[in-house]
């Protein structure tokens, strides 16, 4: 048994406190502790991006770092990016541009999004191509995905427009 | 009756209905079940290539508080029994089955030598940390023609590294080439590399000692079998073993076989009266799941002055790794079954080594073999018309197979199979159009161009690819209940493709019902006892056949009982979106709902049966055929050897589309998986039989700026006329001709330095050292 710590961290929203070992990762923190099992773990050695989060509103790999790293911070996972019954855009716009087969690396292609998004609201298909390089997929050819993440910067920009009226 | 065959979902590319669980992170893969009690397992694995072992010391393991258990092949008992084949069972192969867990000796870097189960994950894994094997090395052998030589041997008892041999001949090869104005000869090889889903495997086995049932999780490509497998491993009634299909991220072919993993799994939940966990990391996967492809190939063709192709000979050497896997010979075997492809080859032997090294063993990845021997083929053909001065894509013309003359027989390629027949096709209308919509006269000017510092070349690789048949049949079942609610059972399980939309879109046009009423269920083996699985392109061929013919027959019910209650004929009737016509009446439409409400509290209609149901099985020994052709357009770097894929273009006849967006999903998907494993993959053995590829940082997967945008045109010149749907399978097209078509590409790029590819992959590296003259 290696040692243990407190942490109190904030998950979409909701803030814990746990007990955990030192040597835990972020991401079997965030599966096994507290249950949110749509992070994935497809490598484990921060390669294919299936664990990436928001950690205080940046992308990060959940795998590469410890939970007990992660004290004191916010995080976002795809669990919070629905807002109850309506999907988010980009949620939408996977299941539009048919963005998904397995699903097993989607958690972590939107989430990359997300902050994508967030500091560059009009991509160029090229720009969401480049974008999105640090995430594999196995299954769609990344074609439907890059077309999701221009669909839903579209409506993303188009009801901030709207806000601002 | 006109309106029979009118459709209403079949054909449109109606938006996947599964993805919802997805997009929200409400999926539920394997690693996503936690149960009560569960333990955690971890597999030893040898870290070495070919080694006796003396002895294992488990004592420093058990001391760690939190671990349980650490099982070894003296623990098996009387259950120590290797994992079986389950296909391509040839003579000899019996004798390289791979044992649980490893015993005397190992044979390959990632072999299992114990199993450590533990209080978690974590625990498990210091345990196999603290686990003592004395290991005495053995020289390895990881290369096929040094293994053929049987100085170092795999397996001793055996006496020899070649598995087993088999051949076949069709016509007369040898006259064909006593006769042959032209003949050429040449060595072909494809690397090793695998599908890597991007979820590794791993199961979870819970027994229920009150009951003796086992429920499992896990291993969901072909359910059934893989229950009746295990089942007689544990000496127990099948049906008291549950396969629970869970999400399953991604399968290509490897994932959903059985692995020693999937018998220590159930076998140590059974032992210790505990659920228990075992998910494989990426590091395992890349080592210890199925690896793929490799073999090298002699190839000869024999042809007429004019470009007639009169016959092939080929001598295929495939190299199975250090065990027979489930597989047994399939994928050197597939090379050798579909290598004339879509030409016409009246004379054809083969002959086909399978070979065992110090390597993981060989399984299935998407168009196994198919994608070698096209390759080969296609190659053959380009280096054939430069011989000859024929322009490559005339000589291609000149031997497709022409629609009149299918079906076309090829004869038998296939081990214990019936003859190959080409079922239905236009193969030189779909190479037309391939040329039309890549512009191919327009980029033909380019070939060998030096501009700007790259050099521009431009490759076509023709196909046909076996889809469906391959295990005898698949079942649907359907279930009407009340207030418009029906289920749709399928035989088959779901690995990423889409069943959930498209079943429901057979289902609701067979039956006649809304597709929203619909719900489909699958791979569970409790609701549906027979099937085989998701594998070869099958699916929709094989289950969705079984859907439409069981949605037709509970139509038929319901309209006998309609009838009945109504008082006319039931030819009288028609169901369509879930309401019942009376024809050549203007009456308002019957709600379906409201005669299966009747029905089933009648307790006297339907021969006082409650329920409301059919079950049909769709049959099938012989392939559909799906055929087209690969076209791309490269630029490459003489100084850095680095290719680029500009434009690639897939056009695939599929016979009849039930889903065009899905089919053109499992298009490009394939096609990107082909680059990368053409452009980039390659599992890499030292000498000694260390794999030095062993993370995703040397194994390189395609990320999305190493593709273009693939071009795909799924065409239905030519429905299948051997299913009820007309359809062929699609997941494979896109694969098959990716290393043919690159291939040919490199090769016209480089047209000035005389480089002719030969071997794959195609990787900067050794692009450089073929310039150089190096390679």
């Amino acid at each position: 048994m290696s040692a243990k710590q407190v942490i109190k961290i904030t998950v979409n929203g909701r803030a814990y406190e746990r007990l955990v070992e030192v040597r835990m990762t972020l991401a079997d923190f965030i599966r096994q502790e507290l249950d949110l099992t749509g992070t994935h773990l497809g490598c484990e050695h921060g390669v294919c991006g299936a664990c990436t989060i928001l950690l205080n509103g940046e992308a990060v790999r959940s795998c590469l770092m410890l939970a007990v790293q992660a004290g004191g911070a916010r995080l976002e996972t795809v669990e919070g990016l629905a807002n109850g019954n309506e999907l988010h855009p980009l949620q939408r716009a996977f299941n539009d541009q048919h963005a998904l087969q397995c699903g097993f690396c989607t958690p972590g292609f939107l989430m990359t999004a997300v902050a994508v998004l967030k500091e560059n609201p009009a991509p160029t298909r090229e720009q969401a191509r480049e974008a999105i390089a640090g995430n594999i997929c196995r299954c769609t050819g990344y074609q439907p995905i890059i077309d999701a993440v221009v669909q839903a910067a579209l409506e993303l920009r188009g009801s901030q427009r709207e806000q601002s009226k | 009756m006109e309106t029979a065959n009118r459709t209403a979902y079949i054909g449109a590319p109606i938006k996947r209905r599964e993805d919802f669980r997805f997009i929200t992170g409400r999926a539920t893969f394997v690693d996503d079940i936690k149960l009560p009690n569960m333990l955690h397992a971890a597999v030893l694995r040898s870290p070495r290539a070919h080694a006796r072992i003396h002895a294992i010391d488990t004592s420093k393991a058990l001391e760690i508080p939190g671990v349980v258990k650490i099982f070894t092949f003296d623990d098996l008992g009387e259950l120590a029994v290797p994992v079986p084949i389950r296909m391509y069972q040839l003579a000899g192969l019996e004798r390289h089955l791979q044992p649980l867990l490893a015993h005397d000796k190992v044979r390959y870097v990632g072999e299992p030598v114990a199993l450590a189960i533990a209080e978690s994950r974590y625990l498990a894994e210091d345990a196999l940390d603290a686990i003592e094997v004395e290991y005495e090395d053995l020289p390895a052998v990881v290369d096929v023609y040094e293994a053929m030589k049987n100085e170092i041997l795999i397996d001793e008892a055996a006496g020899t590294n070649i598995a087993a041999v088999h051949e076949f001949s069709i016509g007369d090869v040898d006259r064909a080439f006593r006769e042959a104005e032209y003949t050429r000869r040449e060595e072909f090889r494809v690397h090793r590399f695998t599908g890597n889903p991007l979820e590794t495997r791993g199961f979870v086995a819970a027994f229920d000692g009150g009951k003796g049932e086992l429920t499992v999780w896990g291993v969901t490509k072909l359910p059934h079998l893989n229950r009746q497998t295990i089942a007689a491993f544990l000496k127990m009634p099948e049906r008291k073993l549950h396969f629970i299909e869970n999400d399953v991220g991604g399968g290509f072919g490897i994932r959903g076989e059985l692995y020693p993993e999937d018998f220590l799994i159930p076998f140590a939940s059974v032992k210790l009266g505990r659920p228990v966990k075992w998910i494989e990391d990426r590091r395992e996967h890349l080592m210890a799941a199925n690896h793929s492809r490799e073999n090298r190939c002699q190839l000869e063709v024999a042809a007429r002055k004019d470009g007639t192709i009169l016959a092939f000979r080929a001598t295929v050497y495939g190299d199975m790794g250090a065990y027979v896997r489930t597989h047994g010979g399939l994928v050197p075997c597939s090379t050798a079954a579909l290598l004339t492809g879509p030409y016409r080859v009246p004379n054809y032997q083969a002959k086909i080594h399978l070979v065992v090294t110090n390597k993981t063993g060989l399984g299935t990845f998407r168009a196994p073999g198919r994608y070698e021997s096209c390759f080969y083929r296609e190659r053959m053909l380009e280096l054939m018309a430069k011989d000859l001065a024929i322009d490559p894509v005339e000589l291609r013309f000149k031997n497709l197979v022409r629609p009149e003359e299918i079906p076309y027989t090829v004869g038998v390629t296939r081990p214990g199979s019936a003859p190959t027949v080409l079922d239905s096709g236009n193969y030189p209308s779909a190479l037309r159009r391939g040329l039309e919509e890549f512009e191919y006269e327009k980029l033909k000017p380019l070939q060998g161009q030096l501009k700007s510092g790259r050099y521009y070349g431009t490759g076509i690789a023709c196909f046909v690819k076996n889809t469906g048949g391959l295990e005898p049949y698949e079942g649907a079942r359907i279930v009407i209940g009340d207030r418009n609610d029906v289920a749709v059972y399928l035989s088959i399980s779901m690995l990423g493709q889409g069943h959930e939309t498209a079943m429901a879109q057979i289902c609701a046009d067979a039956l006649g019902v809304p597709m929203d009423w619909i719900t489909v269920y699958h791979g569970n083996t409790d609701t549906t006892p027979f099937g085989w699985g998701t594998f070869a392109s099958r699916g929709t061929v094989m289950c969705g056949s079984a859907v439409h013919l069981a949605g037709q027959k509970l139509k038929q019910k319901l309209l006998s009982l309609a009838a009945e209650q109504i008082g006319v004929a039931a030819a009288q009737l028609e169901l369509r979106e879930g309401k019942i016509y009376r024809l050549s009446t203007e009456a308002a439409p019957l709600d379906l709902d409201e005669i299966v409400s009747r029905v089933r509290h009648s307790g006297t209609l339907n021969q006082g049966l409650p329920e409301l149901e059919e079950t049909a099985y769709f049959h099938s020994s012989q392939m559909t055929y799906s055929y087209g052709v690969h076209l791309a357009h490269v630029a490459v770097d003489a100084e850095t050897g680095v290719m680029e894929v500009l434009k690639y273009l897939v056009v695939e006849d599929v016979g009849r589309a039930i889903n065009p967006l899905l089919i053109h999903g499992q298009t490009v998907g394939a096609a990107v998986q082909g680059i990368g494993g053409t452009m980039l993959e390659e599992l890499i053995y030292d000498g000694n039989g260390q794999l030095l590829t062993g993370s995703l940082m040397d194994y390189l997967l395609p990320t999305s700026t190493d593709v273009p945008d693939i071009g795909s045109v799924t065409l239905e010149e030519a429905p299948s006329p051997l299913n009820p749907l007309g359809v062929k399978g699609a997941g494979e097209g896109g694969i098959v001709g990716t290393g043919a078509a690159l291939a040919n590409a490199l090769s016209n790029a480089l047209v000035s330095y005389s480089i002719e590819v030969k071997n794959l992959p195609l990787t900067p590296d050794r692009i450089r050292a073929w310039i150089s003259g190096r390679g």
